[in-house]
């Protein structure tokens, strides 16, 4: 039904109000495309922009656990030592970013915000291949800017109602999305946490223990990439850690992370390679 | 066939169509009580909600045509999401929602054939009852500030008198809610009837609910349980 929206009758926009799609980055694309992230034309040239990163996640009976390291660079210099790169996208997933940092935080964002819409529209939350695949849409959106230097690579992991179980899903640039098995992880460090994480890594071990594990990978992704940044133990900066179980999305208080952290530093003291096998449950 | 009608005329014999088609429907009930807002719908379907969350602290209840109110409560998710978004959740009002619910159904009524058979409420939960909002919207786009209790929809006007009656301030959730179904249920009908939980829609924005997103649904479980209890 189409009437006319007056000038200056200030009512809502009869886009507003079509029934349609349930998806607000479609409806931002349709009705304020300026407003998201990815559809800017850009001029061509190099911006300095904050990057850098190691995201790990790892499965565990019961649940999956995602961590991050703290560190934003910006070239040699650290732009900031306290970033938070891990955050939940609903009750039951989390996403971390690895890319341009104030890029990737709005794409979070508009997923947390896509992922709310769709529930109160619908009614029902997206499964979490549904979840999966509108993130993968998000970064295929962002390709543009990527190609100019400014990627967005998330790391996607949530617990499935359905199945019951933990799952992790990977993401190029080009939006492609890959499911992950046990265990991953993204950003400038990411070869040396999974070299890390499998010899440390055991699908049977407890959620302790696999917060365990994730904590000494991004101490080893630290140990030979400048680009992520090892736990500060004088500011008490310690890595961002998730949980996500049938019980929701859990962040590791800082109290507790302190404690393994420290753990895992006076480990170090004594064999600063880290430990040599799997820990035992 | 007249070649002239008068502007009165036309307002009248809209607002007369809209008012009809609101009180031929069900009703709804909402409802401030110590701990947050809570809202009582008389509504057999399962799939098809009259009350609905808009956004963390504030939610929306309507009675009349279902897919006109539904076009609204899209358009009211969708207009706070995008504040939201573009400045802070905390940036997103009941009044800045009920202002712009209140333009629309305004244009609406002036502007279309047919007006909208629509009333509705959107309100907001605050930190504590002094901070609470309630603001009901007529057909036309009137915009009314309300406190304690809103009745829509139905025999309205028998249901407020009664709440007036009988509504308190600072009632504990399972009296707010086992007296708006007794006003829901005496209301119309010559014979009294009960109304179970199937027949009903229950909904709160609940202050203490941990998080940001206050809203929540009375389980059909949960409903049975306080309409069950005596007390």
């Amino acid at each position: 039904m189409e009437w006319s929206a007056a000038v200056g009758s200030g009512a809502l926009p009869s886009s507003f109000m079509t029934p349609g799609t349930s998806s607000f980055s479609d409806f931002l694309g349709a009705t304020a495309p300026q407003m998201l992230p990815g559809a800017r034309s850009l001029p061509a040239g190099q911006v300095e922009a904050p990057h850098g990163t190691t995201i790990v996640s790892a499965t565990f009976p019961g649940g999956v656990i995602m961590a991050g390291d703290r560190r934003a660079t910006m070239g040699n210099v650290i732009a900031q030592r306290d970033i938070e790169k891990v955050f939940p996208a609903d009750e039951f997933s989390c996403v971390g970013i690895a890319g341009t940092a104030g890029l990737a935080v709005e794409v979070v964002r508009l997923f947390q915000v896509e992922l709310e819409h769709y529930e109160k529209i619908e009614g029902a939350q997206l499964s979490l291949d549904g979840k999966a695949n509108r993130l993968a849409t998000l970064i295929r959106n962002n390709l543009p800017m990527a190609m100019q230097g400014l990627a967005v690579v998330p790391l996607f992991a949530g617990f499935d109602l359905e199945s019951g179980i933990g799952r992790i899903f990977s993401y190029d640039v080009t939006g492609g999305r890959y499911e992950e098995h046990s265990f991953h992880a993204v950003g400038s460090g990411s070869m040396f946490a999974r070299g890390s994480l499998k010899k440390l890594y055991g699908p049977e071990l407890s959620e302790a223990d696999t917060v365990a594990v994730c904590v000494e990978a991004l101490y080893d992704a630290a140990d030979d990439d400048s680009a992520t940044g090892g736990p500060d133990l004088a500011r008490k900066i310690y890595p961002v850690v998730l949980v996500v179980t049938t019980d929701g999305v859990r962040r590791v208080p800082e109290t507790e992370i302190g404690a393994i952290v420290n753990s895992v530093v006076q480990a170090r003291l004594a064999r600063p390679d880290g430990p040599t096998g799997l820990r035992s449950t | 066939m007249p070649f002239y009608v008068s502007p009165e005329q036309i307002i009248k014999d809209k607002a007369d169509y809209a008012r009809k088609g609101i009180a031929r429907g069900r009703s709804v009930v909402v409802v401030q009580y110590s701990g947050g807002i809570a809202f009582v719908a008389e509504n057999p379907s399962r799939a098809l909600h009259k009350v609905s969350e808009i956004y963390d602290r504030i939610a929306f209840a309507a009675v009349g045509k279902y897919n006109e109110f539904e076009n609204l409560r899209v358009a009211g998710v969708r207009l706070a999401d995008m504040r939201g978004y573009s400045y802070d959740r905390r940036d997103v009002t009941c009044r800045g929602l009920a202002n712009a619910y209140a333009q629309t159904l305004g244009t609406i009524f002036t502007e279309n054939n047919k007006p909208y058979e629509v009333e509705m409420v959107v309100a907001e939960v605050g930190d504590s009852a002094d901070d609470d909002q309630m603001y009901r919207l007529t057909f036309d786009g009137s915009v009314a500030d309300e406190h304690g209790f809103v009745a829509m929809g139905g025999q309205s006007d028998q249901i407020a008198t009664a709440l007036t009656e009988r509504y308190t301030e600072h009632l504990e959730l399972d009296a707010a809610v086992t007296l708006a179904v007794s006003v829901l249920a005496e209301q119309g009908a010559p014979e009294p009837r009960t109304l179970e939980s199937a027949q009903l829609e229950v909904a709160v924005l609940d202050r203490a609910r941990p998080g940001a997103r206050k809203f929540r649904r009375i389980t059909a479980d949960r409903l049975a349980t306080i309409l069950s209890d005596p007390s």
